[in-house]
């Protein structure tokens, strides 16, 4: 095995040599061949092999032969969707740049693929879990009448489909392209309630330290310190068992715990922030006017410092906003997160993540979990590609 | 040097001082559960005899106070209580069996987990270099634009789609490695690192990103810098100029960075253990916090903060030893 690997990169090696060395004389020594580093050519040639191996891979998966095909079933869906994919968001930015205000198409123009890409993620997101009632075509804790349990993705009745069911339905027969849906309500949405109050608590009183400074400064500073001492997860874990215990008591639901701890937890790196930046602007000349016009604490914090700090914040609340909705994610697959009936992807994932093992025979069964998984995937990719693209355009890193 | 000591010994001071507050804060946290250990163990029909006598063999009537001191008492002596889920009367009368204690429960899984550690780590770090010296080499090529989106999209995923899709490709429809880890006592080496390399692997993609993209951003940050441009007038090639000129000045931010992903590993070692069946501390920790084991959930939280905390102190220490700046203060 490890001799294979060593051949096939001297073998490489090889080949590129040859490659700068028939380019060189193709060209008649011209100079991008000339001056190529070995390097250059050896990753044109690995490119190369990537490339070929990856259509070979391909039609593997479109061959007759069931048992090759299911082997590259799941190559082949990358593949096919990773192309889709680049032709839609292709598509979404030519609509971006013809449609729409001077501005928006401004920023089409210069948008990378990655971050339009992104954009058109989070706008299907959002609208799934704005319309997830209206589009989904079962309730989320419906148990299907007449429906059998653990039927196969795909649709296809020979391979244990059903096409009413297109992604199947679950352990206990619920549909699981509705659950999918009512997973970007629920997951998404406590999610992003979550960020704006863990930002509305860590931004409000990192602009108040910023602003008054001395003793509650510090109170508050050493406080994030310690909060900050214990990894996050593992806090949220601790907090949860005693919030398990509470909620039947105080007939609280358990989610509601949840929203508040992980706010609780994250507000903490917010403060950070929004106390570095409000610290910058305030010793700024029209905050000193602002207080000699005899301006109040409110008028300071929401009026001068808020809007001056809105940039670094708003790819901050990018960025939080997938470490919450991981957490989240992270929380529900252990069993602590979102509670059963409400559908969502964590738990979608654990409850189904079994089905992973029969992937080398019936390839459709294995896509159930890997959904749900995928889904929470694509959106905090599609997040972190627009917030990357934000903080390259706004820090004018070029090189 | 003398100044080094003591911002060194400062910054131990701190940490320990963080590390004691934040054994006050765990302790807080548990004891707002309601009720306690002996109405729990005891069920409904508990006589109050039973419960106070209880309460009196494990010390719970002593006040709040005298409690935090025994449990840290104990926990720098090793002693990290009963495990309530093991304990039986038998622990109770003296008669115990054997692995009922918490630091019993606990010392194997620690060994388990810190080997996948240290199999992850010993992977990650060269990769990411790698990876980060050639993104900083290439930069701005298809290669260097295709390992951003390759390791943005890796640092984004949540860390059970990694392992699914690594189980999925290496462990199903390419049995290569195991996907599950089932380690015990006694096993070969050879075994044992095999079993353990899809979490391994795993826990890589989910580091390596951070490391990468710091590596990366640290060497072409210097790149700008006079005597790098003075390399490259002398006609050095750029991986030169690289390696031996711009990669020693940045190793201060790598090394910080390193450090600190290896704090993240601690973190993130608890969904992938649950993934693997893994028998490390995470799967311990997730494990009791479903049945509500407080003691063994007290003490792997502490020692996981413990942990974390030393790792940032050490990335700390390693950044003001590195950097010449830091270390003469003005």
């Amino acid at each position: 095995m490890i001799l294979w690997i060593v051949a096939t990169l001297l073998g490489m090696g090889a080949l590129a040599w040859g490659f700068r060395f028939a380019g060189q004389a193709a060209t008649s020594n011209g100079p991008k061949f000339r001056d190529m580093p070995f390097g250059v050519a050896y990753g044109y040639v690995l490119g190369t092999g990537i490339l070929l191996w990856l259509i070979w891979a391909y039609t593997q998966g479109r061959s007759a032969d069931t048992a090759i095909a299911n082997k590259f079933f799941f190559l082949r869906i990358a593949i096919e969707g990773f192309i889709l994919f680049s032709i839609a968001a292709w598509l979404f930015r030519i609509l971006g740049r013809s449609v729409g205000t001077v501005w928006s198409k401004k920023m089409f123009r210069s948008m990378p693929l990655t971050a339009s890409f992104g954009i058109m993620t989070i706008l299907i997101y959002a609208f799934l879990a704005i319309f997830a009632g209206v589009i989904a075509p079962y309730g989320q804790e419906e148990v299907i009448l007449g429906a059998a349990a653990n039927i196969v993705p795909g649709g296809d009745p020979a391979l244990g489909g059903d096409p009413d069911f297109y992604f199947g339905t679950d352990q206990i027969g619920r549909d699981i392209l509705s659950r999918l849906i009512y997973g970007a309500q629920n997951t998404v949405g406590i999610a992003f309630a979550t960020t704006l109050l863990a930002f509305f608590l860590g931004g409000t009183l990192g602009f108040l330290a910023a602003t008054l400074g001395g003793w509650l400064d510090q109170l508050l500073s050493r406080l994030v310190d310690v909060l900050m001492a214990i990894p996050s997860l593992i806090f949220a874990l601790l907090l949860m068992t005693i919030a398990s215990v509470w909620a039947p008591q105080l007939g609280i639901p358990l989610t509601v715990f949840m929203v508040l701890i992980i706010a609780v937890i994250d507000s903490t790196r917010v403060y950070r922030l929004a106390r570095a930046v409000g610290q910058s602007i305030v010793v700024m000349d029209y905050i000193e006017a602002a207080k000699l016009r005899g301006e109040g604490l409110g008028y300071l914090v929401f009026k001068e410092i808020l809007p001056n700090a809105t940039a670094p914040l708003l790819a901050e609340f990018g960025l939080r906003f997938c470490f919450v909705f991981l957490t989240i994610a992270a929380l529900s697959f252990l069993g602590v997160g979102i509670q059963p009936p409400l559908a969502d992807w964590g738990t979608m994932v654990r409850d189904l993540g079994g089905f992973v093992n029969f992937a080398q025979f019936a390839p459709l069964a294995a896509t159930a979990p890997l959904l749900a998984a995928g889904a929470i995937a694509l959106l905090t990719v599609a997040v972190n590609f627009v917030v990357d693209w934000m903080l390259h355009k706004s820090s004018g890193l070029k090189e | 040097m003398g100044s080094v000591l003591k911002i060194i010994l400062q910054r131990l001071a701190l940490g320990f001082l963080t590390l004691l507050i934040v054994s006050v804060v765990i302790f807080t946290a548990v004891n707002l559960l309601p009720g306690d250990f002996a109405q729990s163990i005891l069920g409904q029909g508990a006589t109050p005899e039973a419960v106070a006598s209880i309460r009196a063999d494990l010390g719970l009537d002593q006040p709040p106070v005298t409690r935090y001191f025994q449990w840290l008492g104990g926990a720098l002596q090793g002693d990290l209580g009963t495990s309530f889920a093991q304990a039986n009367f038998a622990s109770f009368t003296g008669t115990d069996s054997g692995a009922t204690t918490v630091a019993q429960q606990i010392a194997p899984r620690f060994q388990n987990t810190m080997f996948l550690a240290m199999v992850t780590a010993a992977i990650a770090v060269p990769f990411a270099i790698t990876l980060g010296i050639l993104a900083a080499l290439y930069r701005n090529t298809v290669f260097d634009r295709a390992t951003n989106i390759f390791t943005l999209t890796s640092i984004s995923s949540p860390e059970f789609f990694l392992a699914y899709i690594l189980i999925l490709f290496l462990a199903v429809l390419n049995p290569i490695f195991p996907s599950l880890s089932n380690i015990f006592e006694g096993m070969p080496f050879s075994e044992r690192l095999e079993k353990s390399m899809l979490p391994a692997l795993t826990l890589t993609l989910v580091v390596t990103a951070h490391m990468m993209r710091m590596t990366r951003a640290a060497i072409i940050n210097l790149l700008a810098s006079p005597y790098i441009e003075m390399a490259r007038l002398k006609g050095l090639s750029p991986m030169r100029v690289i390696v031996k000129h711009a990669l020693p000045n940045a190793l201060a931010p790598i090394i910080n960075v390193i450090a600190l992903n290896l704090a993240y590993l601690i973190t993130g070692v608890v969904v992938v253990e649950v993934v693997f069946v893994y028998p490390g501390i995470g799967q311990l920790f997730v494990d009791s916090v479903k049945i509500r084991d407080i003691p063994i959930v007290q003490a792997c939280c502490l020692i996981f903060a413990t942990a974390f905390i030393l790792l940032n102190l050490t990335a700390d220490i390693m950044s003001i030893l590195s950097n010449p700046r830091l270390r003469h203060p003005k």
